[in-house]
Formats: C-alpha cells, sequence, structure tokens
C-alpha cells in the first residue's frame, strides 16, 4: 500500500485543556469555547488571561479553559471580573456567560460594568432557555416560548417580554463593542470568531468594554434536534434579536470610548469643562 | 481633675460639633483620655445637632453622655431637652439671643450669653460656638489656657486657616462675657 | 510609634485598612459607615489604590471577591442591611478559602431598622453570614485605638487562614472620635501562589472555585476547612478581663456595650458588689478558654447587648448549667446607661445571693 504523509487539518486550541466538558451533543457551548480559545491562541494571550464562568451549562468552563479561571456566583461575573481587572490590569479578563445569568438575576452587574466601560470582554449565549436547571423560562424566551415553567407559553401578559441586552446596553456611553452574532452555519462561525477575536483585542488595545452575544440553541431542553434547534432559532429568535453590530465606537469614528461619550453629552456644561481639577 | 462630661447642642450649621472638636483637641494635646461623639440622623441641614464630649483621666466608659457636668445650648429646644440631664452643681451656658427661657433648675448654675449677637457685633459672624466654649471654660477651666489657642489651631483646617486668629478672639469675647 | 491623632472610628477603620496594605475597596453608601467610603474614595487615589462605589452590596462584595481571587488585599464595608445582602458573596469568599475583609457597622433591625446603634448582627457574623458550612473571624473592637489595631490585625489572619474575617462594630464606635496611634504601614504583603493573576505560561492554571459536584469531594473539602478552624480557635482567642479575677457577678459585654458595662461595674464595686467585666475582642472564635476560668469563682454571669440578647447562649454553653446566666439589653439603637446596666447587676446580685 502508498503510503502518505499526513497533514494536520484541524486539532484543539492549546487553550483548552484536553478534559471532556459536560455539555449536551448538538450544544453551541462548544463552538464558542473553541472560538474563545482560537482567539486566546491566536493573540498569544493565555497566560495573562483570567476567565470568569457563570451559573449556568457553562459553570464547568474553570475545568475546560487552560488559562486562571474563577467561577463566580449566579450573576456576579462582571463584578468578579471587574474585582480582578482593577487588581491586575494587564491581565486579560474575559467573563463567559448564559441568559439567565447575565440577563436576569445579574443584570444589574451587567449594565453597570458596562457603563463603567471596564476594560473587560463579556461573552453572551442567549439560548432563551434556563439549560442547566432543566429548561425554564428564561429573560430571553420569546412570547408564546413553550418551557418548563411556562408551559402553556410565555404570556407576556403576566411574565412581561424578552430583554434584548445588545440593544439595552447600546444606549449607554460605556461600551466600546457590541455584536450580536450566531454560530448555525460555517459562514456565521466565521463572523462569530471576527466578533469574539475584536472582543479580545479590544481589551488588548484598552478600548474598553467589548460585548459579543452568540444567538444560540438548547436542543436538549427545546426537545429538538440539532438541525430542528438551528430552524427554530432562524425563525424564531433571529427575527427577536437580529444579528449585528450594536455599538463599535472606533467604526462609528469615534476616537475613544471617552470621546464618543463626550461628543453625546457636549451640550451639558460639566462635561464640556471637564469637571472638579 | 475628675471627669468632665460637655454636651453641646443646637442647629445643625452652628458649629457645635467643631466646638466639640476643640474641646477634644485639648484633651488630646494634654494626652488626656477623650471622646467625641456626634449626633447622627437623617438630618444633614437645620435640624437638631449635638455632641457629647469627654475629659478624663480613667478610660472612658460609655461616650455617648447621658449626665452631662456642662451643657452649651444654642437654641431653646437644647435648653428643654439636657437641662434635665445635667448633674447638681453642673453648668449650663445658654445663647440668650436665640433662647426665650433659661433653665427652671436651681441646683445648677446657667450663663445665658447674647453670643450669637455679640459675635456678629465684633465681626466675628458664625463664631458664637466659638463664643460658647470660650465661656465654658472660664467657668471649668478644662484646660490649660495655652492648650486652648493650640487646640484651635489643631481643629481648624489647613484650607481655613484665615478663620485661626477669628476663632482665638471669640474664645476671648467668650471669656469676658 | 507615630504621634496620636483625633479621628473618627470609621476613618480609622479605612486610615488602618489602607496602612496594612489594602488597595481595593468597593462598597456601596450606607448609614452609619459613610465616613469610611467617603475617606477611601478621597485617599486611595493617592496611594495608586482603587475605590469603587459599587451599584449594590451584591456587586461590592463579588467586586471584592473577585480582587481577592487576583490576591490583592481587598476590603469592603457596610452596616447591617447591606451585610445581608452581601452574604451570598461572603458564602463564595469562605467556600473559595479566599482572605477578605469586611467591616459592619451596625445599625438596629430587623428590616430596615433604624440607623441608630445596634449589635444585634450578633448570631449572623458568627453563626452563618450566608448558606453553608463556614465560620468567619470577628473582631469586636471598643475603642478607636482597637479599631486601627484589629483591621490591620485581620488583613494578617485572613491572609494566614485564607478566610474571610469580619471586625464588627456598632454606629456609636464608628462615628466617636479618639485619640488614636495609626499602625505603621506594611511593607511585605504575603505571596499568594494560588491567585488568579495568569499561567505566564509558566504553572498550570490556578482556579478559585467553590463548586464540587463530588459529595465526597466537598466533604473533604469542609472537614480540611474545619481543621482550620480548630487552629484558629485554638490560636486566635482574645478577650479582656477587668476585675474579674475575684469577681462574683461577671459582666459579659462587648464593643460599645462593654464600655457602658465597664461604668457600671465600676459603680457596682463601690457599692461593694464584686463585679467584673468580661470582654470578647473576638467573638468568632469565642473567647471559651478565659470566660471558663472564671467559672470556678463567679456566682452569676449577666451579658449586657445591645441586642435581645445572642451572645447569652454563647456564655451557657461556656458556663454549661455551672451558674446562673442571664441577659439585660436594649435594641433598637436604643444605648443602655450606665444606671440601667447597673441596676441590673445590684438585681441579679441578690437574686444569686439568695
Amino acid at each position: 500500500m502508498e503510503q502518505k504523509e499526513e497533514k494536520v487539518v484541524f486539532e484543539r486550541p492549546d487553550a483548552l485543556l484536553p478534559v471532556v466538558t459536560n455539555f449536551c451533543p448538538g450544544c453551541t457551548h462548544g463552538i464558542v469555547h473553541r472560538l474563545v480559545a482560537e482567539t486566546i491562541d491566536e493573540l498569544g494571550i493565555e497566560g495573562k488571561t483570567v476567565g470568569v464562568t457563570p451559573v449556568g451549562c457553562s459553570v464547568m468552563g474553570y475545568n475546560f479553559f487552560g488559562c486562571d479561571m474563577v467561577e463566580a456566583a449566579h450573576g456576579r461575573a462582571p463584578a468578579v471580573a471587574t474585582g480582578i481587572k482593577r487588581v491586575n490590569p494587564d491581565n486579560i479578563v474575559f467573563a463567559y456567560q448564559g441568559d439567565g445569568d447575565l440577563a436576569s438575576i445579574g443584570t444589574a452587574e451587567t449594565v453597570h460594568a458596562a457603563t463603567r466601560g471596564e476594560n473587560i470582554t463579556i461573552i453572551f449565549i442567549n439560548n432563551a432557555i434556563y439549560g442547566m436547571t432543566g429548561g425554564q423560562m428564561a429573560p430571553t424566551s420569546l412570547p408564546h416560548q413553550v418551557t418548563q415553567t411556562s408551559p402553556y407559553g410565555r404570556d407576556t401578559a403576566s411574565a412581561g417580554y424578552p430583554v434584548r441586552i445588545c440593544e439595552m446596553l447600546s444606549t449607554l456611553d460605556g461600551p466600546a463593542y457590541l455584536e450580536r452574532v450566531t454560530v448555525d452555519t460555517p459562514a456565521n462561525v466565521r463572523k462569530a470568531k471576527k466578533a469574539i477575536k475584536k472582543a479580545f483585542q479590544n481589551q488588548v488595545d484598552g478600548v474598553g468594554y467589548s460585548l459579543i452575544e452568540v444567538v444560540s440553541t438548547c436542543p436538549t431542553n427545546w426537545g429538538m434536534t440539532p438541525q430542528e434547534s438551528f430552524t427554530w432559532m432562524r425563525e424564531n429568535m433571529l427575527p427577536y434579536y437580529p444579528l449585528g453590530v450594536y455599538r463599535d465606537v472606533l467604526a462609528e469614528g469615534h476616537e475613544s470610548v471617552a470621546a464618543a461619550a463626550a461628543e453625546r453629552a457636549k451640550d451639558s456644561k460639566i462635561v464640556a469643562e471637564g469637571g472638579a481639577a | 481633675m475628675s471627669e468632665m462630661r460637655f454636651i453641646l447642642s443646637g442647629f445643625g450649621g452652628q458649629g457645635l460639633l467643631f466646638g466639640g472638636k476643640v474641646i477634644a483637641y485639648t484633651g488630646l494635646i494634654e494626652d488626656r483620655q477623650v471622646s467625641w461623639l456626634p449626633s447622627y440622623g437623617p438630618e444633614m441641614r437645620g435640624g437638631t445637632a449635638n455632641c457629647s464630649v469627654t475629659l478624663s483621666d480613667e478610660p472612658i466608659g460609655s461616650p455617648l453622655i447621658t449626665n452631662p457636668t456642662a451643657v452649651i445650648a444654642m437654641n431653646q429646644p437644647s435648653v428643654d431637652k439636657f437641662e434635665v440631664d445635667i448633674v447638681p452643681g453642673g453648668i449650663i451656658v445658654i445663647d440668650s439671643a436665640l433662647t426665650n427661657s433659661g433653665p427652671a433648675r436651681d441646683d445648677i448654675t446657667s450663663f445665658m450669653i447674647p453670643a450669637t449677637s455679640a459675635a456678629e457685633e465684633e465681626g466675628l459672624k458664625g463664631l458664637a460656638n466659638i463664643v460658647c466654649v470660650g465661656k465654658l471654660w472660664a467657668e471649668t477651666q478644662f484646660c490649660q489656657r495655652e492648650t486652648l489657642d493650640a487646640a484651635i489651631r489643631k481643629a481648624v483646617p489647613a484650607r481655613k486657616v484665615a478663620m485661626v486668629d477669628k476663632n482665638l478672639a471669640a474664645l476671648e469675647l467668650g471669656m469676658s462675657m | 510609634m507615630s504621634e496620636k491623632v483625633l479621628m473618627k472610628g470609621n476613618e480609622v477603620l479605612a486610615e488602618s485598612a489602607m496602612r496594612a496594605g489594602c488597595k481595593y475597596f468597593f462598597g456601596y453608601p450606607i448609614t452609619p459607615q459613610t465616613e469610611l467610603s467617603a475617606y477611601m474614595s478621597k485617599h486611595m487615589p493617592k496611594i495608586g489604590g482603587t475605590f469603587l462605589q459599587a451599584e449594590s452590596e451584591v456587586a461590592a462584595i463579588n467586586m471584592v471577591y473577585g480582587a481577592a481571587a487576583a490576591g490583592a488585599r481587598v476590603m469592603t464595608s457596610s452596616s447591617s442591611p447591606g451585610i445581608s445582602l452581601k452574604s451570598e458573596g461572603v458564602s463564595y469568599i469562605a467556600g473559595a478559602d479566599l482572605p477578605a475583609v469586611i467591616i459592619n457597622v451596625m445599625r438596629g433591625g430587623p428590616g430596615l431598622g433604624s440607623i441608630q446603634p445596634s449589635q444585634s448582627d450578633y448570631w449572623q457574623a458568627t453563626k452563618a453570614l450566608g448558606h453553608g458550612d463556614f465560620q468567619m473571624v470577628v473582631y469586636a473592637p471598643s475603642t478607636v485605638q482597637e479599631m486601627a489595631d484589629y483591621v490591620a490585625k485581620a488583613f494578617d489572619v485572613a491572609d494566614e487562614y485564607r478566610t474571610p474575617v469580619m471586625i464588627l462594630l456598632d454606629g456609636l464606635l464608628g462615628q466617636m472620635m479618639e485619640p488614636v496611634e495609626l499602625p505603621e504601614p506594611k511593607a511585605d504583603i504575603p505571596d499568594k501562589p494560588w491567585a488568579c493573576t495568569g499561567t505566564k505560561g509558566e504553572r498550570a492554571h490556578n482556579v478559585v472555585n467553590s463548586l464540587y459536584l463530588d459529595a465526597d469531594l466537598l466533604d473533604q473539602t469542609n472537614r480540611e476547612r474545619y481543621e482550620r478552624y480548630d487552629k484558629i480557635k485554638a490560636a486566635e482567642q482574645i478577650s479582656e478581663e477587668y476585675l474579674c479575677d475575684d469577681a462574683d457577678i461577671v459582666v459579659v459585654a462587648f464593643g460599645a456595650a462593654a464600655r457602658i458595662a465597664r461604668n457600671a461595674v465600676n459603680a457596682a464595686r463601690e457599692q461593694g458588689i464584686k463585679a467584673g467585666l468580661f470582654r470578647p475582642i473576638t467573638l468568632w472564635p469565642f473567647p471559651v478558654d478565659a470566660l471558663e476560668k472564671t467559672v470556678a469563682h463567679a456566682r452569676g454571669y449577666l451579658t449586657v447587648e445591645m441586642k435581645m440578647g445572642q451572645m447569652v447562649d454563647d456564655v451557657r454553653l461556656v458556663v454549661a448549667g455551672r451558674a446562673p446566666v442571664v441577659f439585660y439589653g436594649r435594641t433598637g439603637g436604643v444605648i443602655p446607661t450606665p444606671a440601667e446596666v447597673l441596676d441590673a447587676i445590684v438585681a441579679f446580685d441578690q437574686k444569686v445571693g439568695e
């Protein structure tokens, strides 16, 4: 038999440890973990990166990433990341959070880390359901969506409406970069990678707070195959959570977050004059 | 010297907490035991304000004074509130410019001085608190005379150093009343 | 030895913390501890430190968690209702074996309560500030000088045992000024090889975590932590005894209540009652060894508390039925007067004398 030299075309990123994850088959967490790890490898920052994991399906992320890892209480990852970053500003600090963690119990921490313009990177997995606890209604569950705790479908008269995080945070002066992506196709995975890499690069460059929202699926708790899940996501979630860039101060032509904020509030005397000496 | 327990009381803004600090500083300078405790509450301006200052040669128990040896009262509610607590033989210095009536008790000594109006006449507006402290010192000698001036210099913040001489004059005015 | 200065208790807590190497403070405004935050906001920038007013008490304690995970000496402060909000974070700090210092300038409760001085968070501090099996070292200073000294000690003890440490005081002590000699600035902070500061490619990753899905592993981890607690109990009990050697009536009080009780004990002695004052300075570990020594001669114990008698339970655990243990106190921000306490001592003395 003819011998062919084998060529490596795909391998595990260094920043992911060689361990088995706890994610279900068809879950997009694995894809996003990989994109984060590839980014860490490509930027050569593993040795100075500190990750913060949430409470939710990605709670065990501290076992998967090779950088230093801190596990936060439910919803508190942005506050924990703030503490870490303030102590060692040269560290690259990212928080990886789901929708219940980031947009429900941790909304205050999310909004205030963003408005402070903490120079950190947030990866936000929005799959419209609480996965780890078994499929309860999330802050991002859609109207009429059936979950364990909305068995008749989310009733907006009682449960209200979903939270659109990128849109909400885009009203603030603090964020440098907000983009919503998804990972349902190879093309979208490449776009998501580009966004995640930019969100880390921003931190390396001192540009400021960046959040990437990844519209995702939960085949297990949605009760669908992975393929059906992506179809459901495209038909129902993407119209509600449109993909795209919601804030990018540099691309918008501003020198910095501070310059953009000052421009927006230039008619305020104290902003224009620079306040107390 | 036995323990001296002072309450300085009036409206917020009259400087009674500062007056108490001056007394506390005399204790610091003379290396005595000292405690200074303000009343605190939701009223930031215009409400009642008082502080407790204790000077002692023994460790001080409660910093909250319930049986003062002397009281400075710069409004009527303060006279009414604290007169009853003064130990027999104690004193009360009252700003007669701001009160209607003196104490009812005859087992304490009261000194009614028009501190606020006298301070204004002498160009010492806003220093009636220190006028009262001067009078309190004249009647109790709670420290050495020179310590009192040194305490003023310590208590007046650096950014208001121009006020030191006026404070010293206010002390003298109080002692003369 | 530095010169004595006249400072407010709350400000001394802040200054002493900075001198102990605390360069990070995260807090949220609440009466009656506001002077502490204000002092930090003014002076932290001057030493290149960080003062951050967080969006909530919850966020503040989690910023403390993050900063402690990153290896820093870090502190937060609050008052009773705010401490309740922080309790989640304190449990995580204990569960992740992180050192941190927490100040509670207590006010009356429960609920919004009052803003006047109280000691009613004793149980919360010594038994259960948060869920799960853990303890926390608790210091109860009763003078401004002790506030300076025990804040400095708190940071050392927190680092040595990798545990949260609380300074528990009341609004009376926080608001008062006394002459104080501030501690010398500390230069050498211990190394923390477990901290998350980046692997620098030189070691396996560090993980700060309180999650153990393996029940046996959590059991083992908790047992190891309790072995550390045993060391703390053996080495860190602190108390002060005043006229206790021959006391018939041992008054037990801490913090501001102990100052008031001391006046009353002196007055009782003048009346011929052999009263003494036992003042716990560590509330956890409770100074059981020193209190035990008084049991041989004491005919009764009277706790004086600015609360409904929570500490009386710990005294009863030590005395264990060998003498009567009763409680006198006021709540809600009412400060007991020395005269009231004297009356309680006299009445108790008559009762145990019968």
